[in-house]
């Protein structure tokens, strides 16, 4: 069990339990979906972006514990934050579920999320919102799949 | 945290089979996963393969492995009659008439393809009906789409029960159109574990002229199949799914559709004589079988079916349906535990959905706890959204569980409610 207690920390149980920002934006500059064609588990994220600042973001769907507390986390790291950060946080956010590197600061509490590098079939799960967020910005209009 | 214990104390099982010494024929089994034993409970994706089959592929190509038909050398002779014995072993288990009505494929994925291929460009046409149901897997609907988009041919599905059982009323409403060409329908659901009444839904089809394909992936390695009584045109199986190795799938159909069927796939072995002007086709079954196939594969198949007639599929059947009469109560115990599929006629297998938690969660925690399932759509998506959901944990059974088994399964899903509480 302990190990378990690894991969599904608190912070990971509460925000899947309560997920923040998790609502329809009305009118966002940017949105895609995002689907795990492995579970069939779909989520949307939606992006206001003004002056190349992401000023609001939040997110819908039903997946498991671990893509839904990493979407929620991830809306909580990047709201204010510029979107020419965003590739370079996803590519460190993809190190901290993959490899033994520790979590930077700008990803603020997604670092609890470090449990998945020991379930590489998870990883696509922690990852989901991402993959949204980047065909969000790419202004892509299909569902962009995690494989 | 213990589960409570509501239910009496479990009697010793009925069944019949020795069970230490089946398991003893699975090395795969004596493993320990993440410090805990191995509990094996993704049979309905693939089951585990006996030492027989193992050794068996072993002595093939250890022995006397060449390829087959068209040798003069002694290897060649070996290997010829060993994969066709195989196909006398197919034939004996599924009580065909003849071995020319047993194709080998790589799956049974490929002989429904093959029949929507062969039998659907030579008989299925534009405003025709296909007839399938809603609890399909994928490998028994989109090969179907694929045929409909070519021809021009319309998809009907029969709707199920929240039980999970075909509501017949509505099956013949669809056969009574005067336009369905074929009915396909799966024989045992791996998504719900429902024993469809394949000899009844037969009979309607013949009834009105129409021939019927059967998807056997989930059945055969469950219950005995006697293809002559079914009188069914065509029925399908995978090798993997019934102790064999993967990459070998079988195809039964009647000789005469089989004969006035277009080839499906062109290439050596399939032939009697090529020239640039004209090919003519080898006879049944090697018409179906282009190129050099899956030899020790198919002998690998043998085996696990000289394996399983050994234990006898009654005595199978009988276990495994103690195990399901074990385990259901015990997960109907766990609040918040919703079993998706109760048909009377089910075979052991549990599809189930946790209030709150999802699938993926469930799977892995369970793998923590030594206990293999899957999660997920089960690749019959329609099924998912037939209740609502986008996924379900699914345990299913094989001979060589036991009841222990069962109870490892229920501790690790009130571990799972632990931790997610």
């Amino acid at each position: 069990m302990s190990d378990l207690r690894d991969l599904y920390q608190e912070v990971i149980l509460d925000h899947n339990k309560r997920p923040r920002n998790f609502r329809v934006l009305p009118q966002p500059t940017h949105k895609a979906d995002g689907v795990n064609p492995l579970c069939g588990d779909r989520i949307s994220v939606f992006l206001d972006i003004e002056d190349g600042v992401i000023k609001d973001i939040a997110f819908q769907g039903a997946g498991c514990a671990i893509s839904s507390a990493s979407a929620s986390l991830m809306t909580e790291a990047l709201k204010g934050k510029p979107v020419k950060d965003i590739e370079h946080l996803f590519e460190a956010f993809h190190n901290v579920v993959t490899t033994d590197c520790e979590c930077p600061r700008g990803l603020g509490k997604l670092g609890v999320l470090a449990g998945v590098r020991d379930y590489p079939s998870r990883v696509k799960c922690a990852t989901l919102a991402w993959h949204a967020v980047r065909a969000a910005l790419e202004q892509r209009k299909e569902a962009v799949a995690t494989e | 945290m213990n589960a409570p214990l509501a239910l009496s104390a479990a009697p010793v099982a009925a069944s019949e089979l020795d069970l230490a010494r089946i398991r003893a024929d699975f090395p795969i089994l004596r493993q320990r996963v993440h410090g805990k034993p191995l509990v094996y409970l993704d049979n309905a994706a693939s089951v585990q393969k006996p030492k027989a089959v193992i050794d068996a592929i072993g002595e093939c190509y250890g022995g006397y492995y060449a390829n087959i038909h068209r040798g003069v050398h002694l290897l060649s002779e070996r290997s010829t009659s060993a994969y066709e014995g195989a196909r006398e072993k197919v034939r004996a288990f599924l009580n065909a008439a003849s071995v020319q009505e047993i194709i080998f494929t790589r799956n049974a994925t490929e002989s429904i393809n093959l029949v929507a291929s062969s039998f659907g460009s030579q008989r299925i046409g534009a405003g025709d009906e296909i007839v399938i149901t809603g609890m399909e897997h994928h490998s028994n609907i989109v090969p179907w789409q694929l045929l409909c988009e070519r021809s021009g041919a319309t998809l009907k599905v029969v709707p199920f029960t929240d039980a999970g059982e075909l509501i017949l009323e509505e099956y013949e409403r669809l056969l009574d159109s005067g336009r369905v060409k074929l009915v396909a329908f799966v024989h045992l659901s791996n998504a719900l574990g429902t024993i469809n009444p394949v000899k009844t839904l037969i009979e309607l089809a013949h009834a009105r002229g129409i021939p019927v394909l059967v998807d056997g992936a989930q059945s055969v390695p469950h219950l005995a199949v006697d293809v002559r009584e079914l009188d069914c045109e065509f029925y399908a199986f995978s090798s993997h799914k019934i102790y064999g190795p993967s990459g070998v799938g079988v195809l039964y159909g009647k000789k005469a559709l089989l004969e006035a069927m277009p080839p499906y796939q062109g290439g050596g072995d399939m032939i009697q004589m090529v020239t640039f002007e004209k090919t003519e086709y080898a006879d049944l079954p090697n018409k179906f079988e282009a190129g050099t196939p899956n030899i020790a594969g198919v002998i690998g198949l043998g085996a696990a079916l000289d394996w399983l007639n050994a234990i006898g599929l009654d005595a199978v059947a009988a276990h495994e349906h103690d195990l399901l009469e074990y385990a259901t109560p015990r997960l109907n115990e766990i609040p918040g535990l919703k079993i998706m599929g109760t048909a009377r006629d089910k075979a052991a297998l549990a599809a189930f959905t946790m209030q709150g938690i999802h699938p993926h969660d469930i799977g892995t925690i369970l793998d923590r706890e030594g206990v293999a399932i899957r999660a997920g759509h089960h690749c019959a998506q329609p099924v998912m959204q037939r209740y609502g959901v986008p996924a379900t944990a699914r345990a299913s059974f094989a001979v060589y569980n036991t009841r222990d088994e069962v109870d490892a399964l229920v501790a690790a899903l009130w571990k799972v409610k632990e931790l997610f509480e």
